[in-house]
């Protein structure tokens, strides 16, 4: 227990002196979780109102395929990844591997399930409720997309936080893709993992701290604007 | 809401190390190295001395001597620096790589707990304290990653003509030399490790170093250069002045003069006799 008090000791000594690396390690967690969460929510939150709202065949299939993959394993998902930019691999000659783009690669393959299964978990919702409305008032589906969504932008928050949480504290991921290299590819949670196993357990907690606290800093912004959107 | 989007994935995209594509002129290598030499801290005590000589920013990818050899025969770093001569050999006999080099070496210890239960303490002879732990069933915990320490605490076994997978006592952890280290520690367990590494570990619990000093412990390290002939890709020339200031003079001072704790961990020539 006096490994937790010595973490903290470490989390506020490292972010009062403005620790550089420890500045470049938090500063990449969030550029990397962050490019990887609006990506995501870019591609995804269309899709998985537009599977709210259209009908074909291979619907249900589809929705069946993005809900299964809410349970895709992290690691599996950076190996596959890393065999795809390997320099034998087929996408070797742009020199991906080990490199922040392919970290963010990696998670926006991990997100986007994640965002398509929850934005068409409330865009089904909202459908029932407006979908008579808009095609009353004869909008397109594109149109129908980007309405249904505007409505539910408080509950497109909580995704975007959901995906979020799952980019931030991702690690397996990242650390196949990233190579946990200082400097360039060491976020915080790779930092952790390294620390860890180096035996530096209070320094790894610290880090841990400081990762909490930027998740938790994260949400409340998030919180503040949804208020902001009630009034 | 939207402008708010805007403007945090202009601060994530600003907030991006350069990549690849945005900085084409800027000169790296990515070294695949193993993860005793990264845990030891030689490298953030070499890197930036290279760095200022050169300008090359070395990236290293650390993980086991296998899977450091892996990565290079798939073309994916640009040079190698690891620590089992066999593995080497087959790497450059593969045409994975060239010019193997010598670089420098450091030594393993056998750690245990200072209760010492299979009575090594002090002996000279690393094979026949692997013969007394194995006697005493005492636990050991083995790395069991395919990495360089790994290779040669197999090499002991195989040479007592000793198999002790299967046992209770033997625990394969799969583990890097750190978090092999971490777990020896809570089950108080002997270890084979590199001396640098548990020089600069903190965790240490009741693990103290029992055997040391036995010629066949010595551990030397080899930098191989990823053959641009098979893979183009390869950053070829900053790789090379990366190899070749390694075994200069002043790669050499660097090297010998990391310190931990006082105590120099890395040792360059050849050790005699490997």
């Amino acid at each position: 227990m006096n490994e937790l008090g010595r973490g903290f000791a470490l989390a506020l000594g490292l972010i009062s002196h403005g620790d550089s690396e420890l500045t470049g390690i938090v500063l990449l967690s969030l550029a990397v979780s962050l490019t990887a969460t609006f990506a995501a929510l870019l591609v995804g939150a269309p899709m998985g109102a537009g599977l709210a709202i259209a009908k074909f065949r291979a619907r249900g299939g589809l929705i069946l395929a993005a809900n299964a993959l809410l349970g895709l394993p992290p690691v599996v998902v950076g190996l596959a990844v890393y065999l795809l930019l390997s320099r034998s691999g087929p996408l070797g000659r742009f020199g991906m591997l080990f490199t922040p783009p392919a970290m963010i690669l990696a998670q926006i393959t991990l997100l986007t399930p994640i965002v398509i299964a929850l934005t068409h978990r409330f865009a089904d919702v909202l459908w029932d409720q407006y979908g008579g409305a808009l095609m009353v008032d004869g909008a397109s589906k594109p149109r129908s997309v980007l309405t249904i969504l505007a409505i539910g932008k408080a509950s497109l928050l909580t995704v975007f936080l959901a995906a979020f949480g799952r980019a931030i504290s991702e690690v397996g991921a990242i650390i196949v893709v990233g190579g946990n290299i200082r400097g360039y590819t060491r976020t915080m949670t790779t930092a952790i993992a390294l620390e860890t196993s180096k035996g530096d357990l209070a320094l790894a907690l610290g880090l841990g701290l400081v990762l909490i606290a930027l998740s938790v800093t994260v949400n409340a912004i998030a919180f503040l604007l949804a208020r902001s959107w009630k009034k | 809401m939207f402008r708010l989007a805007a403007l945090v994935l202009t601060f994530a995209f600003a907030s991006l190390p350069q990549t690849p594509v945005v900085l084409a002129q800027e000169h790296s290598i990515t070294l695949a190295s193993t993860t005793s030499t990264e845990e030891s801290g030689l490298f953030g005590h070499l890197i930036p001395i290279f760095h200022a000589a050169t300008g090359i920013e070395v990236r290293v990818v650390a993980v086991g001597t296998g899977q450091a050899l892996a990565i290079g025969a798939r073309g994916d770093a640009d040079a190698l620096l690891v620590h089992d001569r066999a593995g080497e050999d087959k790497f450059v006999a593969d045409r994975n790589g060239i010019d193997r080099r010598d670089v420098m070496y450091n030594d393993f210890v056998i750690v245990g707990p200072k209760s010492d239960p299979a009575g090594v303490r002090g002996m000279k002879d690393a094979r026949q304290a692997f013969e007394k732990i194995a006697a005493s069933s005492s636990p050991f915990a083995s790395r069991g990653d395919d990495s360089g320490t790994n290779r040669m605490e197999l090499r002991i076994w195989s040479s007592l003509a000793l198999a002790p997978r299967g046992s209770a006592w033997y625990r394969e952890l799969g583990s890097g030399m750190g978090a092999t280290l971490n777990t020896a520690v809570q089950m108080t367990a002997y270890v084979l490790t590199d001396r640098a590494t548990f020089a600069h570990f903190q965790n240490r619990g009741d693990l103290a170093i029992l055997v040391e000093g036995d010629k066949l412990l010595l551990n030397p390290y080899g930098s191989i250069l990823v053959n641009p002939a098979k893979w183009p890709q390869v950053k070829a020339q900053d790789a090379r002045i990366w190899h070749e200031w390694l075994t200069s003079a002043e790669g050499r001072a660097a090297i010998t003069s990391y310190r931990v704790n006082g105590e120099q961990l890395f040792f360059v020539g050849t050790p005699f006799g490997n």
